[in-house]
């Protein structure tokens, strides 16, 4: 407990009237991540749970881990494919880990300084909603995207998806997509394409630089514009196929759903539905739908391309701003899947439709929520009158 | 008197903004200021258009019947407006044809019926003329923020001329595309909104 003891001796410095209470937030911040507060309860008996939102944060953040390493070696498999060198798993996985680790880091040192110059600000705890949208981001964007529209794609998010409605918590729209988003509308030639999926340069003389104008397509963009199927390929599933850093490997992300559904962290019926809805959907479009490729694409193959894994599991589950009532859950699932085949489907200027289907049900969130309980009340109220 | 003819002047420009305070005049502030051009013709348009519907409607409205007013206020200022649009056809054909139907449409626009119906009904010409042109330069001074922030980030232009330099581009600037639709108008004038009121706090709501 030496770690402790020191925290405690160096507390002082931080409080009010302290030399470094300017620093106050972040030390708090900083406390509070790596020791439980004991904050007990005043009235009442109540037991306070271990497992704050802190606690909440890092099973997340691990449950995203394998998605991350998995990410990283794909990055580096994925140029060395293109550059025709064969290889050994390490130099991969290290070219990939230099490609993705100043996202990472560009991600995590913009969103906290925004939140850390805000908690001092208004005199608040630091909050913590960031540790997880600040690793989901760099997952979700190519890992060509330069680093400076990262960088003001994630001060975006964070001021005016989340601070300005009152921070953590309070954000009605999910902070990583939102990031997201931003890149997508205001720098489109950075996210779509099939010229940004692969990185064509060598890092710190690992690789090899590939020549101009190299491109290689993620499927569902071959598809969206494809006359015949793609074939399914078991290298969809495994994730070896050009996309955003995190989300090609199903395998990785069933990895973390794991984990989530068996802390109880994540709602397996949002999960559950989120899958039913795009399944459904895609049967629909399978026998009903337009002949194109993209609309015979059989269930199973627009299950494991693109986002659609990634934000079922990690984005569509996001306690804050998911439905909270327990049949909301199935409703904004299903409703989310739906919406993400029908935009896949029938607009092929948007092969990916996960991001928007999800942006587009957190709007919804809060009237599913509404309308399920006003049923209940009223069900409730004919029963009292029927008496 | 001269002090209340300043403040009927310089309040509706920034303390009492038609935009930022009223969010009267929202939906063309969107429409026109991709670009700095039209965004400064659209706002002297406005000025000009409130400052001579307010002094017409100010002369008559003694006899204006009450129960037929909107009409015949309307009629004076749909008469403006098409006054102002032919002007800017034949002399500001390119900008009239960028504005396209905007310029008609100051007919609807919030801030005029605005001004008439609680100004210019129950003031003398002098101060209505003073009122119409303060607010229609305090409209004018939000479109030419919002549209210049739009035009320098949305196409690294201004007027048209090119002010981000050349190199930048060459090294991976890229232009912001999403400052060129409408959703980003309207965060930009959020924050405008947020300036102000961090800087008249009575203004904040509870």
């Amino acid at each position: 407990m030496s770690l402790k003891n020191y925290i405690d001796r160096i507390k002082p410095n931080f409080e009010e009237g302290g030399k470094l209470q300017a620093f106050r937030s972040v030390f708090e911040g900083f406390e509070t991540f790596l020791f439980v507060p004991n904050a007990t309860s005043k009235n009442g008996v109540n037991i306070h749970d271990a497992i704050d939102s802190k606690r909440i944060m890092i099973m997340v953040v691990i449950a995203l881990c394998p998605a991350l390493l998995f990410g990283m070696y794909n990055v580096g498999y994925q140029h060395f494919l293109a550059a025709g060198l064969e290889m050994n798993f390490w130099p991969m996985f290290f070219y990939g880990f230099l490609a993705v680790l100043p996202r990472l880091i560009v991600s995590y040192v913009v969103g906290l300084t925004i939140e850390f110059v805000v908690a001092q600000w208004k005199h608040e705890e630091i909050q913590e909603g960031f540790l997880v949208s600040g690793f989901i981001i760099p997952l979700i964007v190519p890992a060509t995207c330069p680093l400076w529209i990262l960088a003001i794609a994630v001060a975006f998010a964070v001021i005016f998806a989340k601070e300005i409605f009152g921070g953590t918590g309070m954000n009605f729209l999910n902070v990583a997509l939102i990031a997201r988003a931003f890149i997508f509308f205001a720098y489109p030639s950075v996210i779509s394409g099939d010229a940004v999926w692969v990185v064509d340069h060598a890092i710190c003389g690992l690789g090899a630089n590939l020549p101009d104008g190299f491109t290689a397509a993620t499927a569902l963009g071959q598809a969206a514009t494809a006359t015949t199927t793609v074939g399914f390929d078991w290298n969809m599933v495994w994730g070896f196929i050009p996309g955003s850093v995190g989300e090609t490997s199903v395998v990785a992300i069933a990895l973390g759903a794991a984990l989530l559904l068996y802390t109880g962290i994540a709602s397996w019926k949002t999960m559950l539905s989120v899958f039913v809805g795009g399944i459904l959907t895609v049967l629909l479009f399978n026998n009903f739908g337009p002949d194109t490729a993209i609309a015979n694409m059989p269930w199973y193959e627009h299950l494991v391309l693109g986002g659609f894994a990634f934000g079922a599991v990690f984005m569509a589950t996001d306690p804050v701003t998911s439905a909270r009532t327990e049949i909301g859950k199935y409703i904004y699932g299903l409703l989310i899947g739906a919406v993400a085949i029908l935009i896949r489907v029938l607009n092929p200027g948007y092969p990916e439709g996960m991001m928007l289907a999800i942006l587009l049900m957190n709007c919804f969130a809060p009237l599913i929520d509404y309308c399920v309980v006003q049923v209940n009340v009223n069900k409730r109220a004919k029963r009292l009158t029927n008496k | 008197m001269a002090n209340k003819n300043k403040e009927i002047f310089g309040q509706p420009v920034w303390v009492n903004n038609p935009v930022v305070v009223q969010i009267l005049g929202i939906c063309s502030a969107l429409a026109v200021t991709a670009q700095l051009k039209p965004a400064i013709v659209m706002g002297l348009s406005v000025t000009v258009i409130v400052a001579l519907a307010n002094v017409v409607v100010s002369l008559l409205r003694k006899t204006i019947p009450n129960r037929i007013r909107i009409i015949v206020q309307l009629v004076v200022v749909a008469a403006l407006v098409t006054i102002v649009s032919e002007v800017l056809k034949a002399f500001a054909y390119d900008v009239s044809v960028q504005l396209s139907v905007y310029i008609g449409l100051i007919i609807t626009n919030c801030i005029l019926m605005g001004r008439l119906e609680a100004f210019a009904m129950q003031n003398g010409p002098k101060e209505s003329l003073l009122d119409g042109i303060g607010n229609g330069l305090g409209y004018a001074a939000i479109l030419i923020i919002v549209a210049f922030v739009r035009e320098l980030l949305g196409s690294g232009t201004l007027f048209g001329f090119q002010v981000i330099p050349q190199w930048c581009y060459e090294h991976g600037y890229l232009n912001n595309g999403m400052m060129l639709m409408s959703p980003m108008a309207l965060i930009l004038v959020g924050c405008i909104i947020w300036v102000h009121r961090a800087q008249f706090k009575d203004l904040q709501e509870k």
